[in-house]
């Protein structure tokens, strides 16, 4: 990576990760909304472990991945929101008629992504913590937990910026918010998966890879170091990345070629 | 300093998908260190040709050199000479105009020492620097576009386009537009090519002008050239009461078609120039009419785009009838 | 009393004929479907823990909160339409025209019926696919009777801040408290079934009692029937003159 790559992706990050912080509404709600839900479900689900089988003592344990999880996707369709108003603004072209690299542009926004996971993520285990939710991993756990919802955050964010790059529609990204959001609850978000007594409901949460991603997040929580779902969550997690980033780029070209 | 590369279009076409062709054969040429006025209503491909000249919307056929440099081949070495202000001021609401500065700046590959200077200079210049820390959610309409071109020049562009820059403001914040506009073409050399649907800014800003409509250019030369071409003033009069406006009006049209006048006055196009107001007067007099105010107009703008279109530019635009979609809510 | 009625048929045929031109009158019904489908199939197993004696299932469980929350909701998004007029004018024209102008009022409401009827219809249906039983034959319509003082209230809620605020903004401000009303009771479980704080608001909370009635009307043992239908009632009043004071509100302040 040459210096001026650097110096691009640098500016580009510093810009979405000010205009972020600039707007406490936004924060707030990614913040606010996450744990709201988390603290509602992890009270008001607690019968649910006594289910004969149920993994863990406590729902709070059990259920810490969701606002991990439900964050990254707040903080991904904001950036995708924010990159499909630039390009509905100009603010694109404005950028496109710079030396800038394109690649520049995307990896500026996802560094913003990943800087606000990381934020998330400190302050939900800081406030999962205090909560009295108890990491059976410990510290190193801590920080894996860490690693996975950053990496986790970068999935969503290419997702995005997929939706921006391909749509260019701030309206396009937002309307797929709530696909989303359902599909957090398709999995096995709420109940390990064989404890889902509906079939067709189980096939979805197999089927459904944020189920991995929230297994594995779960597994620092409540089991402690388990080879295959941590395998299996970061495994998914960098497929996403990956074939996400490669979307993203391929409508990248498409909308700078020239 | 040398500068001998403008622009010169030949052929140039943009379809889109549905619809006519937008821009429909153009051929354009600018001399360097000139201001070039694109006049036409909306519509008419004006914000196209922008786009495809700035590399930022390629052409269906024809060919662009921009500052010696193809727009299709060679698009980078075109985007390192060219500095534009398109038509959305297209700032982020969450960051100041300095903010703004550095950004662009680092872009544009600046040194991190000449990134500041370099963009104090030009807040200067457009008068921002009291709001340069102020975030552009805050900026008036006049405060954005004099943003945007400041953004334009950061990294000295030999080629400005300017897409409607005027747009929507107020008088004062136009004629401060008009004056930085001109400074660059004349103490600095840059060539400017600048789109409008107003013709006093073609008027007054533009060396030559190229008539836009329908994708095609329908007249070009400098704005005395044209206006000498249409050659024929025209007169009007307004009678001293409302009953004889009639009257006045079968007097006048002796001397040529009547046109659009101001309430309760009568105007033509003299059919031939200005030699005919004596007459006009005699015959008023004769019929025993009485005017109040009696004034001949030198062709404008408008009335060469009248005559090249057969339309008035004043609302051409508006024949599509874009219909505002109702809010749909819940 | 004429001009109130008047007044109220012109404001609910606009509203209700909104609706035909646009398929999205049932968003309302999305969210509440959606959570149907992701608790009543996700959480069955929830109704075998020791002490969840509900006699219709678990599906029948989470219907009848998801069939409440869609006709609260279809309450709200009355409330953001309203806001809507105010922001775009059109209310100024209604507060022009009308001649009593609390028909207004009483014409958004019932075109809010008529959207929950057809948000709550949507729900049903699709419990009734997914396999829901209705136990209690007759007693259904009393939950009906429940969802419908809840959609008032709702509506008379969401009418009260629209005209209070009279921009978009309102949106947020309507939906959160509804929001957290519909969450902050016996969702997954029934009350006995609940601990810690979340034990405590939903005690407090008065939807909670409604939930409880409804449910069992929908497993034909009515319980609670006299204080829900108090609650809600007594809801549908207050609020009634929360959205009068919205009204008056908007009157003095020149719509």
């Amino acid at each position: 990576m040459n210096s001026s790559l650097l110096v691009q992706i640098l500016s580009l990050a510093r810009r979405s990760t000010l205009r972020t912080l600039r707007q406490p509404a936004v924060m707030v709600s990614a913040l606010v909304f996450p744990m709201m839900f988390y603290t509602i479900n992890a009270y008001g689900l607690d019968a649910a472990t006594k289910i004969p089988g149920f993994p863990a003592d406590s729902y709070k344990d059990f259920a810490f991945a969701f606002p991990l999880v439900q964050a990254s996707l707040f903080g991904a369709i904001t950036a995708g929101s924010d990159l499909a108003r630039d390009i509905e603004s100009g603010f694109f072209d404005r950028l496109s008629l710079t030396p800038m690299r394109p690649s520049a542009l995307l990896l500026g926004m996802l560094a913003g992504v990943v800087a606000l996971g990381l934020i998330q993520g400190v302050i939900f285990l800081i406030m999962g913590l205090l909560f009295g939710v108890d990491i059976k991993s410990g510290f190193p756990g801590m920080l894996v937990l860490i690693l996975l919802t950053v990496l986790v955050s970068l999935g969503f964010g290419g997702i995005g910026a997929m939706l921006a790059l391909r749509t260019g529609s701030v309206e396009a990204v937002e309307s797929a918010f709530p696909l989303f959001f359902v599909s957090i609850f398709m999995s096995s978000i709420n109940l390990p998966r064989d404890l889902i007594e509906a079939d067709w409901f189980r096939i979805v949460a197999t089927a459904n890879p944020i189920s991995y991603l929230v297994e594995g997040l779960r597994s620092l929580v409540i089991t402690g170091w388990d080879a295959q779902a941590l395998a299996l969550g970061f495994g998914c997690a960098l497929a996403i990345v990956v074939l996400s980033l490669a979307g993203a780029s391929s409508f990248l070209r498409t909308r700078v070629a020239r | 300093m040398a500068r001998d590369r403008g622009i010169e279009v030949r052929g140039l076409v943009r379809e889109f998908r549905k619809g006519p062709k937008a821009v429909d054969g153009i051929d354009i040429r600018v001399q360097p260190g000139e201001i070039y006025g694109f006049l036409g209503p909306n519509g008419a491909g004006k914000s196209t040709t922008v786009l495809m000249l700035t590399t930022l919307l390629p052409p269906t056929s024809g060919t662009a050199i921009v500052a010696g440099y193809d727009v299709v081949k060679e698009g980078p070495q075109v985007r390192a000479s060219i500095g534009a202000a398109l038509q959305e001021a297209a700032l982020d609401p969450f960051l100041t105009g300095r903010e703004h500065m550095t950004l662009q700046a680092a872009l544009h590959g600046l040194a991190r020492k000449e990134r500041k200077t370099r963009g104090d200079e030009l807040l200067e210049r457009v008068g921002l620097e009291e709001a340069a820390d102020r975030r552009v959610r805050g900026y008036s309409g006049g405060m954005k576009r004099r943003l945007d071109l400041a953004l334009s020049l950061v990294h000295r562009p030999e080629i400005l386009f300017l897409d409607e820059p005027t747009t929507g403001l107020d008088p004062q914040s136009r004629s401060a537009l008009w004056n930085e506009v001109s400074r660059l073409a004349r103490d600095e050399g840059v060539t400017v090519f600048l789109t409008t649907q107003y013709l006093e800014e073609a008027d007054v800003l533009a060396d030559r002008v190229g008539i836009i409509d329908r994708g095609k250019i329908a007249a070009e030369g400098t704005p005395e050239e044209l206006k000498a071409e249409i050659g024929r003033p025209s007169v009007e009069a307004t009678p001293s009461s409302r009953e004889e406006r009639d009257r006045v009006a079968k007097v006048l049209s002796r001397f040529g078609e009547e046109i659009a006048a101001q309430p309760g006055a009568v105007a033509v196009r003299l059919d031939h120039g200005a030699g005919d107001l004596a007459d006009v007067v005699r015959a008023l007099d004769a019929e025993n009419l009485k005017v109040t105010n009696l004034r001949i107009e030198e062709p404008t703008l408008d009335d060469v785009f009248l005559e090249k279109t057969g339309r008035s530019l004043e609302g051409a635009g508006d024949e599509k009838g874009e219909t505002g979609m109702e809010e749909s809510q819940g | 009393m004429g001009g109130f009625f008047s007044v109220a048929w012109a404001v609910a045929a606009r509203q209700v004929y909104k609706y035909f031109a646009n398929p999205a009158f049932l968003a309302p019904a999305f969210f509440p479907i959606f959570f149907f489908v992701a608790f009543a199939g996700g959480l069955t197993r929830v109704g075998d823990v020791p002490g969840f004696d509900y006699a219709a299932g678990y599906i029948a469980f989470q219907f009848v909160w998801a069939l409440l929350q869609a006709v609260a909701m279809g309450g709200a998004f009355t409330g953001f339409s309203i806001a809507g007029d105010f922001e775009n004018g059109f209310a100024r024209r209604l507060m022009l025209a009308a001649s009593d102008r609390r028909g207004i009022i009483l014409g958004y409401t019932l075109a809010s019926l008529v959207r929950a009827t057809m948000t709550g219809t949507l729900v049903t249906v699709v419990a009734l696919i997914a396999g829901m039983p209705i136990i209690g034959g007759f007693d259904f319509f009393g939950l009906i009777g429940l969802a419908i003082l809840v959609n008032v209230a709702a509506t008379l809620f969401g009418a009260g801040i629209a005209m209070l605020l009279r921009t978009q903004q309102a949106g947020p401000v309507i939906r959160t408290p509804i929001f957290l009303v519909l969450f902050l009771a016996p969702v997954f479980v029934p009350l006995n079934l609940l601990s810690g704080w979340i034990e405590i608001l939903a005690r407090f909370n008065p939807f909670t009692t409604i939930l409880g009635a409804a449910r069992g009307f929908l497993a034909g043992t009515p319980v609670g029937v006299l204080p829900a239908y108090s609650i809600g009632l007594g809801l549908v009043v207050l609020f009634a003159l929360w959205a009068l004071y919205g009204l008056r509100r908007a009157e003095k302040t020149g719509g």
